[in-house]
Parts: C-alpha cells; structure tokens; sequence
C-alpha cells in the first residue's frame, strides 16, 4: 500500500487544527445565549455534524450512480466509506442533539417529525451495512448497495425538509420557526460566524475521514485479492 | 431559563459524547489499517515462499 500521500498529511494537521480552532470559537468566542446559556454550545457542533452526515450520504448515493454507470469496484469502495461515516456523523448528531433537548424539552427523546425521520434515516444505512455483509459475490453486492444507497438517499431530503413541512418542536436554524418550537433562539453574529466555522471545520474533517476510509477500502481489496489467489 | 449548573452539566456531557465518538472512530479506523497492513505483509510473504 502506497504510503499518505503530501496532501493527505497536510489536510490531517488541518483538520486537527481547524477542529481545536472550531471548539476555541465555541467556548471562547461566541456568546452565551439567554435562555438556555451553556448548554446552547453543544447546538454547533449538532448542526456540523448533521450537515456532514447528511452530505455524506449524498455523496453515497453519487457513488452508487456512478458505479451502475462504469461498473467500477472503486466506486463501491467510496460509497462504503461516505455511508460508514455519516452514519458516525449523524450518529453524533442525534446523540448531541438528545441532551440538548434534556434541559430544553424536558425529555431526551420525542416521536416529533424531525427526530423521527432522523432515526428513521439512521436506521436504513444501518441496516445498509448488515445487508451488505450478507452478499458474498462482490459484483452482485456492489449492484445492491449502488441501488440502496439511491433510494435510501430519498430519505436525506425528507429529514432535512421534516421540521419546515410538519408542526415540531424542533427549533429552525434558517427560516421561520414552527409556532410549537422549543429551544429556539435568535443568533448574533457572533453565533452565526461559529456555525459556519463548525460547518466548514467538520466538512474539512469530513473530507480527511472520507479519504483515509477510502485508502482502508483499498487496502482491504487488495488483502482480498492475495487471499484468492492464494486459494487458486 | 436553564440554572448554570445544569447547562454547564448537560454541555460537558454533549461534548463528551461528541468527543469520545470521534476518537473512538477515528482509533477503530487505525486498528483496521494495522491489521489489514499485517495481513498483507504476511500473504506478501506466503507468496513469496511459495514460488
């Protein structure tokens, strides 16, 4: 296996750097909120970690395009790998967001339409990984995976969407607040400036998981193709 | 409002799991390299001594 390469090295101290630069901004530069003070501080490393769960999905389901295009096993590597870890980004998500809504709601879990969907969404790549450990051909597993991965990324935009078309108590970031909305608080520039910097930060960090997942991939190809012919 | 000492003890928690997480993650993708390398470098080897 080829050793890291220049770029790769570089984005790993970025990505350290840009994530202790994110927590800085967090405790150290954006105000505490009112109402809910300290506990609001974990809402921007919630959202970070959503939106990079998300578009990793995305990013699956482009891979699984691409591979029912060009019938290419390197695509089904990179699909594996953005699934994997988007689902430990959403994971993340989910988790931070049940104990901010502890203090905010009162409760860590409610069937409300956005948490719904969420776990709904968490739940259909899960299930992803489990089926696909039961296809033995690499052909035909890669085929599944390409066409789960394309409907599964149907339910990326109905989660997004949930909390601007349903009635929810899940506070909106950007737009018009649902009347039943709990936890909502409007932002200063401060706290906007921190978002986009967690957002940007996690994607950076996304990029560089994203990467060296798709190098364990590899590697663990060419393992398999030594243990076949090994066995010829 | 939230009393400080709650918020303060529902944040640490938040980022605790955040954090904890990540490293697990990012320890489980490491120890995956390893093994996987070890097992090449051995298959490397058994080819070798079979030729």
């Amino acid at each position: 296996m080829k050793p890291q390469p220049m770029v790769l090295k570089v984005l790993n101290v970025v990505s350290v750097l840009l994530f202790l630069a994110a927590l800085g901004m967090v405790f150290l530069y954006a105000p505490l909120e009112a109402t809910m003070n300290y506990v609001q501080k974990i809402f921007y490393f919630h959202i970070a970690t959503a939106w990079v769960g998300m578009l990793g999905f995305i990013a699956a389901a482009v891979a699984g395009v691409l591979y029912l295009i060009k019938h290419d096993q390197k695509w089904d590597i990179v699909e594996l790998a953005a699934v994997e870890i988007s689902l430990v980004f959403f994971l993340i998500a989910i988790a931070a967001g049940s104990i901010w809504a502890r203090p905010t709601w009162g409760a860590y879990w409610t069937w409300e339409p956005r948490l719904t969907t969420a776990a709904i969404l968490e739940m259909i790549y899960i299930a992803y990984l489990l089926l696909r450990q039961g296809i033995d051909d690499p052909d035909r597993r890669a085929r599944f995976s390409a066409v789960y991965t394309l409907v599964g990324a149907i339910s990326v935009p109905i989660t997004f969407m949930s909390i601007r078309l349903f009635r929810t108590i899940h506070p909106v970031v950007i737009g018009t607040n649902s009347a039943a909305s709990q936890g909502s608080f409007d932002m200063t520039s401060k706290m906007l400036a921190t978002m986009f910097f967690a957002l940007f930060a996690f994607s950076v960090i996304f990029v560089n998981l994203f990467w060296h997942r798709i190098r364990l991939g590899q590697l663990a190809q060419q393992v398999e193709q030594l243990k076949l012919e090994e066995l010829q | 409002m939230i009393e400080y000492a709650i918020s303060i003890k529902y944040m640490l928690a938040g980022y605790a799991v955040i954090l904890t997480v990540l490293a697990l993650y990012i320890v489980n993708l490491f120890i995956r390299w390893r093994n996987l390398a070890r097992d090449l470098q051995t298959l490397k080897e058994i080819q070798k001594k079979s030729l």
